[in-house]
């Protein structure tokens, strides 16, 4: 296991969130929306500029911007890279 | 026997369906006090209960830190209604809970619409109405809402849940150690009678979380000391609980839900579904921006090119109404033809644009298009100090700013929202573009067309210093752009019924409020054009050349004489009327005669400068009303007036200068 923020996934990864941090506006709109501790997260794709993303949790599309989700850590399978 | 019931849910869960069906039809729209947060209102009957049922806006949660929060919180606390309907999304049921969750904690009588029930299904949710019902402690009916499925079986639970209403209810637990915390708060809070007209657990856990207003109002109502006491027991909170309260409860209230869809839902795995499919096309890395750009071009042909026609013929037709009053001799024949038929007519023939393009909106609202098109855009609209949903209504710019104006309503973000107003009139609209021609045509005869485009890149570059100054300097639009987090629902077929009604009423609406304000602008100019009476209308006699003499002196530095300042005045109400005043000035009728004056009037440097000027300044009177009546309030319309003036003035001068240099 392997805890990285989730703005370094890449299209089609999966991880587990572990922690939000950051601003606390933002963090609290991320946890309503239910980026919580244990959700699961896929990355679908990028937008064709780069950013935003779009993740697949709680069985809806969610995007969010490369620097929202640095606030966002998970926890991905396989090595360290 | 009247009741009162809410209608509150996530955006897009088919809230607005469901009014229609408890209403039928009859209903109010306005605002929420004090705010541009639209408000609507209906009746409706059933067996012999009056209903009065208030729409409150589509929101994900309940903090103090967005006005549409506030307005729907404050609402249900505060006006106390009867029956809250929480509008729900079967088919997305776990996020859609969370408020749910949040409005069992304001002890509201809370009735579960389980709409998109079809959608659940198709997406292979399995949902037992009976236990969910059971562990939330409050009734959920399922309901298709285009359908009328189940609506009669939701105004029976309306009816009945005004009869008994829920007291309290059976709160729902967020693990012993949060309880303590919350149980520690409450007590302080219920032996303060002062604080009695709130529910205790609710204002415990807002404290809790730390939300501003619950802790100002306990401050206000029972004094600084109870306050304080209940700060620190947050400040305990936080090391006990590993974190911030606030976090901790969104997850708490995450694991009661999903502790509930573990015993109430059955999950079939769904292969592919549509909404996936599309993206892959629509979202795709190579096809995305091509197909959105045609989409816009469909969208921009709609609106403006289908509309011109039905504006020409309107302001046609009051023309020949003017007419009738026979010969314009008379103050009150012209106040007639030239004041109120032209006025009527150039008020009217914004409607056509604007029930266009709020066709055009509904259908890219209501099909899932909108949100994807705010994700396609973000990357390059986040830059210049905006957000994604900016992007379409400063498109529309290019066609017209009025409408462009009221588009600005997808913009979620009150701040982003009022800084995209506040640059849209930058985007050179239709009207203008005759101007840059005629002028370019006479003075630059063989590069017109780059001087044209020109103009338009100028635009644009300035909306972007604009906007990223705006964003450091003025005072209710500094700060970043607000987070995007977007959710991007599944498409759907638009409703035709729906698209049409959406279009019609906001075109009303816009009739009502700016129309006033224009019309009577448009009397305004009629009168200094057309007196003192007896002079050449719009001449340098009447009392629009006379301010144009007036305030010549302040152009000189930047070359204009007083006929292009004249015309300048004129322009405040149409930039069309430009190029007429300019006519009427030099004496000339049509464009040829009017190009070779201006060839032989005016210097290159003089009308680029001019040129510039017509781009910056005031787009009309029509986008100052649309700005008033978007913003409420006369202090933006005048900080627009203000900025472009300025603006203008100082961008002519550095033509102006830097041109005499060369
Ligand atoms: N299949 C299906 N579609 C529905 C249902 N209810 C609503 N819709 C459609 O979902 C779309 C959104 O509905 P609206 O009523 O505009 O949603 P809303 O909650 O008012 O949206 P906002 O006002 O933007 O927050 C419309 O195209 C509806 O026709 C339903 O039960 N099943």
């Amino acid at each position: 296991m392997v805890e990285k923020p989730l703005s370094q996934l890449n299209s089609g990864e999966k991880g587990r969130v572990v922690k939000v941090v950051g601003d606390p506006l933002l963090r609290r709109r991320l946890v309503a929306m239910g980026v919580v501790r244990g959700a699961e997260v896929i990355v679908v794709r990028r937008a064709p500029l780069g950013d935003p993303m779009e993740l697949l949790l709680k069985g809806y599309y969610l995007s969010l911007r490369r620097n929202e989700a640095e606030n966002v850590f998970v926890e991905v399978d396989g090595k360290q890279t | 026997m009247m009741v009162k019931v809410a209608l509150i849910g996530n955006p897009n869960v088919g809230k607005t369906v469901i009014f229609n069906n408890l209403t039928r039809g009859r209903e109010h729209v306005g605002n929420w006090p004090g705010t541009t947060v639209e408000k609507r209102v209906g009746r409706g009957k059933h067996k012999s209960v009056t209903m009065e049922i208030v729409d409150l806006p589509g929101l994900y949660e309940l903090t103090a830190s967005s006005i549409a929060e506030l307005i729907a919180r404050d609402y249900i606390v505060k006006e106390n209604p009867d029956v809250v309907v929480n509008v729900v999304d079967a088919s997305n049921i776990e996020r859609n809970l969370y408020l749910t969750l949040l409005l069992l904690e304001l002890e509201a009588n809370v009735i579960v619409a389980l709409n998109m029930w079809d959608v659940a299904e198709s997406r292979g949710y399995g949902i037992d109405v009976k236990t969910l019902s059971e562990l939330l402690g409050v009734p959920c009916i399922p309901t298709i809402a285009p359908k009328k499925v189940g609506i009669e079986e939701l105004k029976d639970e309306i009816v009945r849940a005004t009869q008994k209403r829920r007291v309290g209810g059976r709160p729902i637990s967020y693990g012993d150690d949060v309880e303590m915390f919350i149980g520690k708060i409450e007590t302080i809070i219920l032996r303060d009678a002062r604080l009695s007209k709130y529910p205790a657990r609710w204002l415990a856990i807002k404290a809790l979380e730390g939300d501003e207003r619950a802790l100002k109002t306990i401050e206000e109502l029972a004094g600084p000391e109870t306050l304080s006491e209940i700060l620190s027991i947050v400040a305990e909170s936080r090391s006990v609980l590993g974190g911030d309260p606030e976090v901790v409860l969104a997850e708490r209230r995450y694991n009661v839900i999903r502790v509930i869809l573990e015993r109430a839902v059955r999950k079939r795995e769904v292969k592919l579904i549509l909404t996936d499919v599309l993206d892959e096309v629509f979202l795709n890395k190579y096809l995305g921006i091509p197909i959105f750009l045609a989409i816009m071009w469909t969208v921009f042909y709609f609106v403006f090119e289908v509309s011109e026609p039905f504006m020409k013929l309107l302001n046609e037709g009051f023309i020949m109404l003017g007419k009738l009053a026979g010969e314009t001799k008379t103050p009150l024949a012209s106040l007639w033809a030239d004041g109120i038929c032209s006025g009527l007519g150039f008020v009217l023939q914004f409607i056509f644009p604007i029930i266009f393009l709020y066709i055009a909106l509904a259908i890219l609202e209501q099909s899932g298009y909108l949100p994807r098109a705010a994700f396609l855009m973000d990357r390059i609209m986040y830059n210049v100090g905006l957000g994604g949903r900016s992007f379409i209504p400063m498109l529309l710019g290019f066609g017209c700013n009025v409408p462009a104006i009221m588009a600005t309503r997808v913009i979620k973000d009150e701040r982003d929202r009022l800084a995209t107003i506040l640059v849209i009139p930058l985007m050179s609209c239709a009207a203008r573009l005759p101007v840059y021609v005629l002028i370019a045509g006479a003075l630059f005869p063989e590069y017109a067309g780059t001087v044209v485009f020109s103009m338009y890149m100028l635009g644009i570059i300035l909306a972007i210093l604009v906007s990223l100054l705006a964003r450091k300097l003025v005072p209710g639009l500094k700060g970043k752009p607000a987070p995007l987090l977007l959710e991007l629902p599944p498409y759907r077929v638009p409703t035709l019924t729906a698209v049409l009604s959406f279009a019609w009423r906001r075109a009303l609406v816009f009739l009502e409020r700016a129309g006033t304000v224009l019309f009577a602008g448009a009397l305004i100019l009629w009168f200094l054009a057309y007196f003192p009476w007896g002079v050449e209308p719009g001449s340098g006699d009447s009392y629009a050349g006379l301010i144009g003499n007036t305030l010549q002196p302040i152009f000189s530095p930047l070359g204009f004489d007083s006929k292009l300042v004249t015309a300048l005045v004129f322009g405040f109400w149409a930039k069309e009327v430009v190029i007429e005043a300019l006519g009427i000035l030099y004496g000339v009728e049509g464009e040829e005669e009017i190009r070779s004056v201006i060839a032989a009037s005016v210097s290159p440097l003089t009308g680029l400068a001019y040129m510039a000027f017509v781009l910056i300044y005031v787009p009309c009177i029509a986008t100052v009303a649309a700005v008033k009546k978007e913003t409420l309030s006369w202090r933006w319309a005048a900080f627009l007036v203000a900025y472009q003036l300025t603006l203008a003035y100082a961008v002519a001068l550095i033509i102006a200068r830097l041109g005499s240099l060369l």
